[in-house]
């Protein structure tokens, strides 16, 4: 008798587990009007901004803010299919193609930053001292050095594109031209061990920048501008969508304390913002 | 070399400090995975039970499904279940997506074939006359299930650890369908991926590391049990 009792044990002891686990998912999903999906990129996660602003936006409205943190490509691609309820996203030509269409509402900006080109110190292309992005690139281009690319659809990789084609090169295809897949912090250390080139936002850059020896090479130029906008996803589309949750979420990214909070984040650990708000501005105000 | 060392002082720091994110992380890991387990448990050791014991047109192409299924990639078991549970997809009224429990869906799906197909193997390997002889000596087909299953104790517990630690080593379907939310559905295994795209490595050594103690701890009651009165 001696098994069955280790067998009647095992059922008990599971029997006993079972009840303590299954109880705690099923009563933790709160009601769904106070649940706000938000789409978004992983800079702005990575960067830890959300941690500190999400806290207090759930705290002064009492709604439950499910951050999902992928690419803006992927981002807006839930929004188009009312999968989230507000984005908060940083690709300029995307973002206005998705309000032309319908599919979101009240593209508001919030902040920006830039994007920098980076690279071993060592700069194998001399792209140190070009003026222009483009100008980078096309020597990056000519000298064959490796370039990569997150080639994921992110608001990153649609400025890279942009840049490609400003500069007048046909990257895709190339044999200096890689694609990672992957999300920001990836990237730049794939770039740091394979001692490529690669392009990112300066907040991620900032983040990262101890454990990678990759050097700022070029910055500054207008066409590196990293706008981010909140947009909330139109209701009229999909009736699903918790409308008032998403408004409720946009207005307080633009809401004068947030603001504040995003001007001064960043500057205890790295000792300059992450982040500048931009607020009731004007895109083309940027950068002067 | 310093990263490593850096990483498991930061391990130890968390646990023993008692870190109440890193405590929330592990408890809630720990919660979804078991879950998932104890539900692979029925479902795959019932019906790979079933199975090894009956005689059907199309059993071998069942088998092969099964063990195929063994080896089912989580992020495409974390993609379909996505879909379905989209509020706008078939099972969108349930609105569960981005919750823990969506997570012990997915993770269950990834885990019952697993149990299932090693249970399988378990009572089908059992000798065949053992069926004969139990069934000789008056007992019930029922009682004879029951009996097959305790003498198989030793596989079946194995089958239970390896569904265990399929799924509490899983990242792509977790983040998938759990969305790695702060405090509601952040998990070991997914927390490490973000803490690795932070720069963070020191943090996400140290919940790798903690991770591995988990697995380590379950396994060993698991073991306790299986290894408790060995037959002859």
């Amino acid at each position: 008798m001696k098994r069955f009792k280790s067998i009647g044990f095992i059922l008990t002891l599971m029997t006993v587990l079972a009840f303590v686990f299954s109880v705690a998912p099923a009563t933790a999903a709160p009601p769904k009007q106070k649940n706000v999906i938000l789409s978004t990129t992983t800079s702005t996660q990575d960067s830890g901004l959300l941690d500190v602003l999400i806290p207090m936006f759930e705290k002064k409205t009492g709604y439950f803010v499910k951050t999902i943190a992928v690419g803006s490509g992927q981002a807006m691609a839930m929004g188009r299919k009312g999968e989230s309820d507000v984005m908060l996203v940083h690709s300029q030509e995307a973002e206005k193609k998705l309000v032309a269409e319908g599919y979101g509402i009240n593209r508001r900006i919030v902040m920006h930053n830039d994007f920098i080109i980076v690279g071993p110190s060592s700069d194998p292309a001399k792209i140190k001292g070009t003026k222009s992005a483009a100008e980078a690139f096309k020597k990056i281009a000519a000298s064959g050095a490796v370039f990569m690319s997150r080639g994921d659809n992110s608001g990153t990789h649609a400025k890279e594109k942009a840049i490609w084609k400003t500069a007048g090169v046909k990257a895709e295809g190339q044999k200096w031209y890689q694609q990672t897949g992957l999300g920001m912090g990836q990237t730049l250390n794939v770039a740091a061990e394979k001692k490529s080139y690669t392009l990112t936002d300066r907040g991620t850059y900032l983040a990262l920048k101890k454990n990678l020896g990759l050097d700022i090479l070029n910055e500054g130029d207008a066409i590196l501008l990293n706008i981010y906008h909140v947009i909330e996803v139109n209701p009229a589309k999909w009736p699903k969508v918790n409308a008032a949750g998403a408004k409720a979420f946009a207005d307080f990214m633009v809401s004068k304390q947030t603001q504040k909070v995003i001007k001064t984040f960043g500057v205890d650990k790295f000792g300059s913002p992450l982040f500048f708000p931009d607020a009731g501005k004007k895109e083309e105000q940027l950068g002067k | 070399m310093d990263i490593i060392i850096e990483g498991i002082k930061q391990a130890f720091i968390l646990l023993f400090t008692l870190d109440p994110e890193v405590l929330g992380i592990t408890w809630l890991s720990l919660k979804i995975s078991g879950t998932a387990t104890f539900l692979s448990m029925f479902l795959g050791v019932s019906v790979g039970t079933a199975v090894a014991l009956t005689q059907f047109p199309g059993r071998r192409f069942v088998v092969s499904l099964i063990n195929t299924g063994m080896g089912l990639p989580p992020v495409v078991v974390g993609l379909f279940v996505t879909i379905f549970l989209w509020r706008n997809g078939p099972l969108g009224f349930l609105e569960i997506l981005y919750t823990p429990t969506a997570i012990i869906i997915a993770q269950t799906v990834i885990a019952t074939p697993i149990v299932m197909g090693i249970s399988l193997a378990a009572i089908q390997n059992l000798p065949a006359n053992l069926r004969l002889q139990i069934l000789a000596l008056g007992a019930t087909r029922l009682q004879m299930v029951w009996i097959l299953v305790k003498e198989a104790r030793l596989p079946l517990l194995a089958a239970i650890m390896a569904g265990f630690g399929g799924v509490i080593s899983e990242v792509g379907a977790s983040i998938m369908v759990g969305g790695n939310i702060k405090g509601y559905s952040r998990v070991l295994t997914t927390a490490t991926v973000m803490e690795t795209g932070k720069g963070n490595f020191d943090i996400a050594m140290a919940l790798g590391i903690i991770l591995l103690l988990l697995a380590f701890a379950v396994n060993a009651i698991l073991t306790q049990i299986q290894q408790r009165d060995r037959p002859r």
